[in-house]
């Protein structure tokens, strides 16, 4: 506690209100701002593949061209120039880039040391003050294994320990020095919470609050009391009546901006005024509820519901609402709130109309993956006699529907014209234990050809450890 | 249910999963744990290969026969295969199925030992501990698992104890010899004061007062009377001893103990081994490995792998596999290591091995189950498509020639929520 007294203190004085703040949310200004360029690339034409197209279409014996980092077309017999490069995709499938919303790389990395440890402030309940950006080491080996299962960019979330546990950043799965030439431009922020058990264990644990359900729930509305406060108080006032003497209006508080810049309450007020988008750790279904509730309380969205395991219990509630799932196919019973899950949960969230059924990962080896937990999911239903879920519709969960839980589907998530080209060649169905990515393009440059030996970006971290 | 339904209707796309209808069988109930499968692809994991449209005969729950155009004896059941995958029921890998039921609930647990006073005690035995009413035995065998290595977990000490094998049929006890549980590495060093090294130097101490090097009544003994007796019984080579272990030099080090001692080892994760693929291949040590593990998750797993099960098995080393997190609850994953193994280079029928015959063997259980044989107990698997792919699922289950209910908690919550939406 001492030091997180001297910490805020710390970035109290250091903190300094910039004026850029007029018109958006002062509330999300970046001292910390994407370096990210898109590198150089040449134009390709992948031919003759099976493409699915994140918008839920798939195209047989179809061509997708890639020019200037952007995609410029998707269709059958596309004609390019003779600069074009080809890759002939025969018997191949071609997807978006994935995007995993959960991922903890960078802030959890390998190997897991001690020292490494930088997933959780668990020093308080509520830090909406701390950014995971900060803590992302950028030569986590996991990120370019991640790159070759196939994933272009993820959300890196702070843990779940805290009520609150702080800001999420997009990256770009780009090999770079530091994290902000990882940055997604212009992606929003997200706000990580978290519901049930790990709060209420690490606090509890300690004695102090929270210790229970209703102690969670009496720490998120506390949290968001303060920052409704901070939003009344920061917002701009109706402009002063001239009077006769000149001045302000003589008042105690005249000038007054609302006090000195808060961290915590900048984020939670980003949260509240939809900027900053906000994902919730929550298992069971009622606990989804009632925090449905309080996004109601206090005026905000959520995003997306993470891990979910009960999340199929609430389908049609969450389909109604907006609000996606984001879950794993197959973890459960780790933990007493993860005792309902059942195999079949994507299906069934991704079912109702208008749902937005995701595939997360929270793991440096499920990322690999995320094509084969969603190959689960769809034969779980298949054999819980459901309707048979096609590719198409499959990919949407890893691709377009983890865009739009980010926030980023202007950008990227699917195969269209003017999208960042961020794709993947797969040497086959990607729904497969087999399924293997060939080549894997991030705004066009390609990053990772795994019929190419040494194309894998080589973390500083691997480099002389074979060295004997 | 539904995996029985399923084959017994005629048209396969007109199935669809109803509560009631999944109840009926096709005809009457033969006599259990006599049934003839007919025209199944016959993965029999023995030096008989794969078989095309073969069949399977199971009289009193054991496998009669295997063959083309075998015909069915009166009273018994016949199973149309379509031509779709059978194998033998899979291994679950190194679990605590039965002997947990919520990882993060102390009171649901039973999978290790934590003892102030004399934490080794190799005479623990989790085996006493298993329920085979624990919810997670259903889960697990609708997915076609069909047996699992129960193991002791480390806790309180280096050498974790004792397990068995447990075949997920609902008995109670297990089968087969015990094995002992023990950890060696960085993962192991806290309760080794703080070093590997001394691993070995207590491991030593350990077989000094099994051999009754060390008077029974030292002070300095680390092992009860009973612990003596157990270990003493491994170093005559009653058992398998199974070490987690994963870099390459405490892999060597463990081959050289193994050597010197005459105990018979496998090695479980094994991040490094293939670095030592030649050594366990020579010494016949078999592998299970964590055959999603690549990342250099510690500074023990420097070396891992995607290929690390393709190389073993190219040196000759026995592979199975084992996972490494929420091995229990998520058993069924499993078969995702062995496709992944598949897809860096091991040969698909050495994937099935590693989930079937391997196991069995290196389990000693391996004259009952793991491969479809005349005489071996009828565990067997009617599979939707290719087994090692995640793509596909377990259609029918059998163990011991009797009809498994494809049925769980999961399925039954599965089917309230989807009976719930569709009355909506």
């Amino acid at each position: 506690m001492h030091h997180l007294v001297r910490a805020g203190l710390a970035v109290a004085l250091l903190s300094a209100v910039s004026s850029q703040a007029v018109g958006a949310s002062r509330f999300l200004q970046d001292p910390y701002p994407s370096t990210y360029r898109p590198q150089p690339s040449e134009a390709v034409l992948i031919h003759n593949a099976t493409v699915l197209t994140g918008t839920g279409q798939r195209l047989d014996d179809a061509d997708v061209l890639l020019r200037d980092g952007r995609i410029e077309a998707v269709g059958r017999g596309l004609q390019a120039g003779a600069e074009v490069r080809r890759v002939d995709a025969h018997g191949r499938w071609v997807t978006p880039g994935l995007i995993d919303v959960h991922s903890h790389l960078g802030v959890y990395p390998s190997p897991g040391v001690s020292a490494h440890s930088d997933g959780n402030e668990m020093t308080a309940p509520v830090t909406a003050n701390v950014w995971a950006e900060h803590s992302v080491w950028p030569q986590d080996p996991g990120f370019a294994e991640a790159l070759a299962g196939g994933v272009t960019s993820m959300q890196v979330l702070p843990g779940s320990a805290n009520l609150v546990g702080g800001r999420g950043v997009t990256l770009k799965n780009v090999p770079t020095t530091t994290y902000q030439a990882m940055k997604f431009p212009g992606a929003p922020w997200g706000l990580k919470m978290a519901c049930g058990e790990n709060p209420k264990r690490v606090y509890g644990g300690k004695g102090t609050a929270p210790a229970t359900r209703m102690g969670n729930v009496a720490g998120y509305r506390a949290a968001f009391i303060d920052a409704s406060e901070y939003i009344a108080k920061n917002s701009p006032k109706p402009a002063p009546r001239k009077r006769w003497f000149g001045g302000g209006d003589g008042s105690d508080s005249s000038g007054d901006s609302g006090g000195k810049r808060d961290l915590k309450l900048d984020t939670l007020a980003g949260a509240i005024q939809g900027d900053i988008r906000v994902h919730i750790h929550c298992y069971r279904a009622d606990e989804m509820a009632t925090m449905l509730d309080l996004a109601d309380e206090f005026g905000f969205k959520v995003a997306a519901f993470h891990h979910g395991v009960e999340a199929y219990k609430l389908a049609d509630r969450l389909a109604a609402e907006g609000v996606c799932g984001a879950l794993w196919a197959d973890w459960w019973g780790f933990k007493m709130e993860a005792f309902d899950g059942i195999a079949e949960n994507i299906a069934l969230v991704d079912r109702p109309a208008n749902s937005c059924a995701v595939v997360h990962s929270d793991s440096p080896e499920g990322i690999q993956r995320l094509n084969q937990e969603a190959a689960k999911a769809v034969a779980a239903a298949r054999r819980a006699g459901m309707d048979e879920i096609p590719p198409e519709r499959a990919i949407t969960w890893l691709t377009h529907n983890a865009a739009r839980a980010l926030g980023i589907e202007g950008q990227t998530g699917s195969l269209e014209a003017g999208k960042m080209a961020d794709v993947v060649v797969w040497n086959g169905n990607p729904f497969s234990s087999y399924a293997l990515a060939d080549q894997v393009f991030i705004d066009g440059h390609r990053y990772y050809d795994r019929t190419v030996p040494g194309t894998k970006p080589v973390s500083d971290f691997r480099l002389g450890q074979e060295v004997q | 249910m539904d995996g029985l339904n399923r084959i017994c209707s005629a048209g396969r796309h007109a199935w669809r999963l109803a509560a009631a209808a999944a109840l009926l069988l096709c005809g009457p109930v033969a006599a259990a744990q006599d049934v003839l499968i007919r025209d199944a692809t016959v993965h029999t994991v023995s030096a008989r290969g794969s078989l095309q449209h073969a069949d399977v005969l199971v009289r009193g729950g054991v496998i009669a026969a295997v063959g083309p155009g075998l015909s069915a004896p009166a009273g018994v059941q016949v199973v149309e295969a379509g031509g779709r995958p059978l194998t033998p029921a899979l291994f679950a890998g190194i679990t605590e199925i039965g002997i947990e039921e919520v990882s993060g609930e102390a009171s649901t647990v039973d999978s290790h030992l934590k003892l102030g006073e004399q934490p080794l005690r190799p005479e623990f035995d989790v085996t006493l501990a298993y329920n085979p009413a624990s919810v997670l035995v259903p889960v697990a065998r609708v997915e076609g698992l069909g047996f699992t290595a129960l193991g002791a977990t480390t806790g309180g000490g280096f050498v974790a104890g004792q397990g068995g094998v447990l075949r997920l049929d609902g008995s109670p006890d297990p089968i087969g010899p015990r094995a002992l549980y023990l950890r060696l590495g960085a993962e192991a060093a806290e309760l080794t004061g703080q070093s590997r090294a001394a691993q070995w130097m207590l491991l030593q101490q350990m077989v000094d007062e099994a051999r009754g090097r060390v008077a029974a009544d030292s002070p300095h003994a680390l092992l009860t009377p009973a612990g003596r007796r157990t270990l003493a019984g491994y170093l005559a080579g009653q058992g398998r001893i199974i070490v987690a272990v994963d870099r390459a030099s405490d892999i060597r080090q463990l081959l050289r103990w193994a050597q010197r001692e005459k105990v018979r080892i496998a090695v479980a994760g094994g991040a490094e081994a293939w670095q030592l693929a030649t050594e366990l291949a020579a010494a016949q040590v078999p592998v299970f490995v964590d055959a999603l593990g690549n990342l250099p998750a510690s500074f023990d797993q420097l070396g891992a792998t995607l290929e690390n099960a393709a190389r073993l098995q190219r040196a000759g080393v026995p592979v199975s596999f084992a996972q490494r997190e929420d091995v229990s609850h998520n058993a069924r994953k499993i078969r995702q290591l062995a496709g992944n193994a598949v897809a860096h280079g091991l040969p698909w029928a050495d994937g099935l091995a590693g989930l079937t015959r391997v196991p069995a063997q290196v389990l000693g259980v391996a004259d009952r189950i793991g491969s479809i044989e005349p005489g071996k107990q009828a565990d067997l698997v009617l599979w939707e498509g290719d087994p090692l792919d995640v793509a596909h699922y377990a259609e029918q289950v059998w163990l011991g020639g009797q009809a498994m209910p494809m049925r769980s908690r999961q399925t039954e919550l599965r089917d309230r929520y989807l009976q719930r939406a569709r009355v909506r």
